[in-house]
């Protein structure tokens, strides 16, 4: 579902180191060449360590932000309105862990193993997307989220699908195709609210519009000018279109479809710029994506400790799997 | 995939290792057609590699058959050695039909 610039987060970037070698050279020249031909690079094939890394947190980390993706909206399962709206939201949670298992076995393709990814996560060191720090409050937030934050992540993710590595790109075409989906399902919901429901329920919708707007633009990651990372991340092909163009273009598309639902966006200063040919919008409060990020949201503890609980609860499980495995499979002769 | 050098090469003693082995899957998308390579996962055995392959990537429909092998049990060409593999079949132009110049009025052939 949703990747957010994750690029500019690491605090080990940046440092692309002096080569070792003429040999090295000579394949860091072969390697830039590739990519400025657009081939794609395959898992085995050589490539700079600062590329590896770079790539290795990126999708580890939007693996992350998918598992725990699943949490704000498993908190509706159970609640939701009829048995339609169940099965579709029960569909949908099963498509982000899905997206966090393809993620994360392209991630792997990187030599690391999925064990170090999520203790990676479980210990803070790893960061999954703020968006998932907010609370879901009411029925309403889950057809915004689908509406909003998948439409957000969408236009994310489209242009990662011709990322230079190929595994990512592979995974993520897959994702791309599954995911439009999301955004209809939660477009549609929150028509049936706004055009059968009662007042209430209108205003439940509008309060969940103004929760989730500014979350939803921040996914885009930090203004062009304060993302330092993502000339390199261009130079590699990892990244194809700036934070502040996506975040522009969602900006643009999502106006009319708030006029059609008939909510107002929570931004006084939003407005249409002739002379642009683009939508104006207000100051984002770039301290509060910060200090979510950094661990102070509303609900930063809850998500990771859910992970946490889920991976200790299901420790037995995966021990007796294999237990079980090695007792009813013939061990295969060392080779 | 050269090498099995993914971390979850299982290490001798099954019951010393904490992480499912990995495989890789390959699905029919319909009687017709290869089964075609779309991903890998995690499975303590056969059978659950199979279910999961299933609910992990046929949640669409995408298959009518699935095949599912422990990577470490592919063995591949070396990626450092495509070139010599691969490049000398480029100047064996004759190997392909639009090598032969014919008259027209058999050109069909």
């Amino acid at each position: 579902m949703y990747t957010q610039a994750m690029d500019t987060m690491g605090k080990d970037g940046g440092d692309a180191k002096a080569l070792r070698s003429a040999e090295e050279m000579q394949r860091q020249e072969a390697f830039d060449a590739r990519i400025d031909a657009g081939e794609f690079i395959e898992a085995k094939d050589w490539m700079p360590d600062h590329y590896r890394k770079t790539l290795l947190r990126q999708i580890s980390q939007h693996a992350h932000s998918e598992i725990v993706g699943m949490l704000p909206e498993g908190n509706w399962i159970s609640r939701a309105p009829t048995l339609k709206r169940k099965a579709i939201l029960l569909a949908k949670v099963q498509d982000e862990g899905g997206h966090g298992l393809y993620l994360y076995a392209a991630a792997e393709t990187l030599g690391t193993s999925r064990d170090q990814m999520i203790d990676a996560l479980h210990t803070g060191r790893a960061k999954y997307s703020s968006i998932f720090n907010y609370p879901t409050l009411t029925w309403a937030d889950m057809g915004t989220i689908g509406w909003l934050v998948d439409g957000a992540a969408i236009m994310n993710q489209v242009p990662i699908c011709r990322c230079s590595y190929a595994p990512y790109a592979r995974a993520m075409v897959r994702i791309c195709r599954e995911e439009s989906f999301h955004q209809r399902q939660g477009y549609d919901a929150l028509l049936t609210m706004v055009q059968q429901g009662t007042d209430a329920q209108r205003a439940m919708v509008q309060d969940a519009v103004n929760r989730w707007w500014w979350p939803s633009i921040m996914m885009f990651g930090p203004p062009d000018d304060q993302s330092p990372n993502s000339a390199q991340s261009m130079r590699w092909g990892i990244k194809r279109i700036s934070n502040d163009t996506l975040r522009q273009k969602f900006i643009d598309a999502t106006v009319e479809q708030a006029q059609l639902l008939g909510v107002t966006l929570p931004d006084p200063d939003l407005k249409w710029n002739e002379e642009r040919q683009a939508h104006d919008y207000g100051a984002i409060d770039w301290s509060e994506f910060w200090r979510v990020i950094g661990g102070d949201g509303p609900c930063n503890e809850e998500r990771l400790g859910a992970r946490v609980k889920a991976w200790d609860d299901g420790a037995w499980v995966r021990e007796a799997a294999l237990a079980h495995a090695a007792k009813h499979t013939p061990v295969r002769a060392a080779a | 995939m050269t090498t099995p050098s993914s971390p979850s090469t299982p290490v001798a003693d099954p019951a010393m290792a904490t992480e499912w082995p990995l495989w890789e899957v390959f699905v029919r998308s319909k009687a017709g057609l290869d089964h075609k390579h779309c991903g890998s996962l995690h499975a303590a055995d056969p059978r659950m590699a199979i279910q999961l392959a299933r609910d992990v990537y046929t949640r669409r429909q995408e298959g009518t058959s699935v095949w599912v092998v422990r990577s470490d049990q592919i063995v591949a060409s070396d990626p450092g050695e495509k070139a010599m593999y691969f490049d000398p079949a480029q100047d064996k132009v004759y190997r392909h039909p639009t090598f032969y110049v014919l008259p027209e009025s058999v050109d069909h052939m």
